[in-house]
């Protein structure tokens, strides 16, 4: 489930400059193809994975730092058949685990395990709120298969935590996903927007909702997030394309989040590999203090030493940070630039061509699918 | 809609929330869904005493004993619990 993003995660605490996240991505398979995931475009380059003891190893490195939370996700993690097993070496070491998963390929039997694994959450990906425009979407049927999981994971007293990605084909639905969570009992529903980057980017003419669909689907998500208070938490997150202040990305580079990705490549954030000339350290022959607090490409945009005037003389620095990175390089072609969602950047208009050409296309067809043929068009 | 605290409830953590100390943190931390709170001490104080069998009444008078020069502690506690209740931190 690489479609949502971490840009929500709930973190209060005083500035530590610690990982306190990691984000495992434990491999690039995935049995669903959804048109806005946000894996690189050329994944299928990197086939390589991590075997059991690496991970572990990155596991205890993290610990030490200081690392609390981890995230296990992909691709779709529970590829992994080690999977249980990871888990649980996590669990022991004192760590918050999460499994962010569509479920698609996991039996009942394999939920079982991972549940005695002692998974302290689980996250089920939705792709709409009835069977056919989920299978869709997800490219595969799941949908009824994702409803019999989420009721297990529940039964098990665990918090049920959907995420549906929100989207041109989909954001009109967005009363009947909510019911759907409702239904299901949800603790949480997260409606995060897909975001731009990876296979997302190029589809973004077809998933980008329109002002008016936006509109009236934040009017909706209110009344719910007011009706349903202290019963099912709903987080609506609505694209940085219609803001006028860019979303302070990862909470800074290097500041929070660590990802790496399946092949060992640490990076500050899960599309940061897209950035060129930054060269990313890996896990394997690097130990992890020192790629976190010494690595080149860690430090590259800590601090504001970085920042192009735009950004340097503006008091919101210490708050946004100057937005995300990789939106300033796919977009305004400038890593280093103000992220174009701010209304400062210079280039703050492409936002707006964006959406006006997304307002011209429907969504449905032409959408490019997150599958291995199609990354291999995009191996150079 | 939330609920406003009563005295003679037992509070626990919801599901999925964990509460643990930190060592690199030198606090303890609460702990859920993809998210993470740091606690003041008197925070971390007032939710190790919520375990399902101590009422909120028990738990201010625990805490009364235990520092007897806190002034308005009664009151503070009584909020933070409200606010925790308010949270979803606990049920
Ligand atoms: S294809 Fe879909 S489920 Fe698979 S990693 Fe991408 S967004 Fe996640
Ligand atoms: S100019 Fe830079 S720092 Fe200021 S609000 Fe825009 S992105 Fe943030």
């Amino acid at each position: 489930m690489a479609g949502s993003n971490k840009d929500n995660a709930k973190i209060s605490l005083a500035d530590s400059g610690r990982p306190l996240w990691l984000v495992s991505e434990l491999s690039y398979r995935c049995p669903l193809q959804c048109s806005y995931c946000s894996n690189p475009v050329d994944f299928s380059r990197h086939k390589a994975e991590l075997n059991t003891e690496q991970w572990v190893d990155v596991f205890k490195q993290a610990r030490e730092l200081g690392t609390v939370q981890l995230g296990f996700s992909g691709g779709e993690p529970a590829v992994r058949k080690d999977l249980e097993e990871l888990i649980q070496e996590a669990r022991a070491m004192g760590f918050y685990t999460n499994l962010i998963t569509s479920m698609v390929g996991v039996s009942e039997a394999r939920l079982g395990r991972i549940l005695d694994s002692g998974i302290d959450h689980i996250q089920v990906s939705f792709q709409a709120a009835d069977a056919s425009l989920n299978d869709l979407i997800a490219g595969t049927e799941c949908f009824e298969h994702k409803i019999k999981m989420c009721k297990a994971i529940k039964a098990a007293g665990l918090p049920m935590v959907l995420n549906v990605v929100i989207h041109k084909g989909n954001i009109d639905q967005i009363e009947q996903i909510i019911q759907f969570a409702e239904e299901l009992d949800a603790d949480y529903l997260e409606l995060a927007t897909a975001q731009y980057y990876g296979f997302a980017l190029l589809n973004r003419d077809r998933l980008l909702p329109s002002r008016a669909q936006l509109t009236r689907a934040e009017k909706i998500a209110k009344q719910y997030q007011d009706s349903l208070a202290g019963k099912m938490k709903i987080f609506y997150i609505i694209p940085d394309y219609y803001e006028k202040k860019p979303k302070p990305c990862m909470h800074g580079w290097g500041k929070v989040f660590l990802t790496v990705a399946p092949d060992g490549t640490a990076l500050p954030c899960h599309s940061a590999r897209e950035l060129p000339g930054i060269d990313f350290p890996n896990v394997v022959g690097n130990n992890l203090s020192d790629i976190w607090y010494e690595s080149s490409a860690f430090n590259h945009f800590r601090g504001d030493h970085w920042m192009k005037e735009t950004c340097r003389s503006c008091p919101e620095k210490d708050k946004d940070f100057g937005g995300c990175r990789c939106q300033a390089y796919l977009l305004a072609q400038d890593a280093e630039e103000a992220d174009p969602a701010c209304e400062k950047s210079p280039h703050h208009h492409l936002m707006e061509e964006a959406i006006s050409a997304s307002e011209a296309k429907p969504f449905g067809e032409g959408l490019i699918y997150r599958n291995s043929a199609n990354s291999k068009l995009f191996l150079k | 809609m939330n609920t406003a605290i009563k005295f003679r409830n037992a509070y626990v953590l919801n599901s999925g929330f964990r509460l643990q100390w930190e060592k690199a943190q030198d606090s303890y931390v609460l702990l859920y869904p993809e998210g993470m709170v740091q606690l003041s001490f008197s925070a971390s104080e007032v939710l190790l005493l919520c375990d399902g069998k101590n009422t909120a009444a028990e738990v201010i008078t625990v805490l009364e004993e235990k520092f007897p020069d806190a002034e308005g502690l009664a009151v503070d506690v009584k909020e933070f619990l409200q606010e925790a209740i308010d949270n979803g931190w606990l049920e």
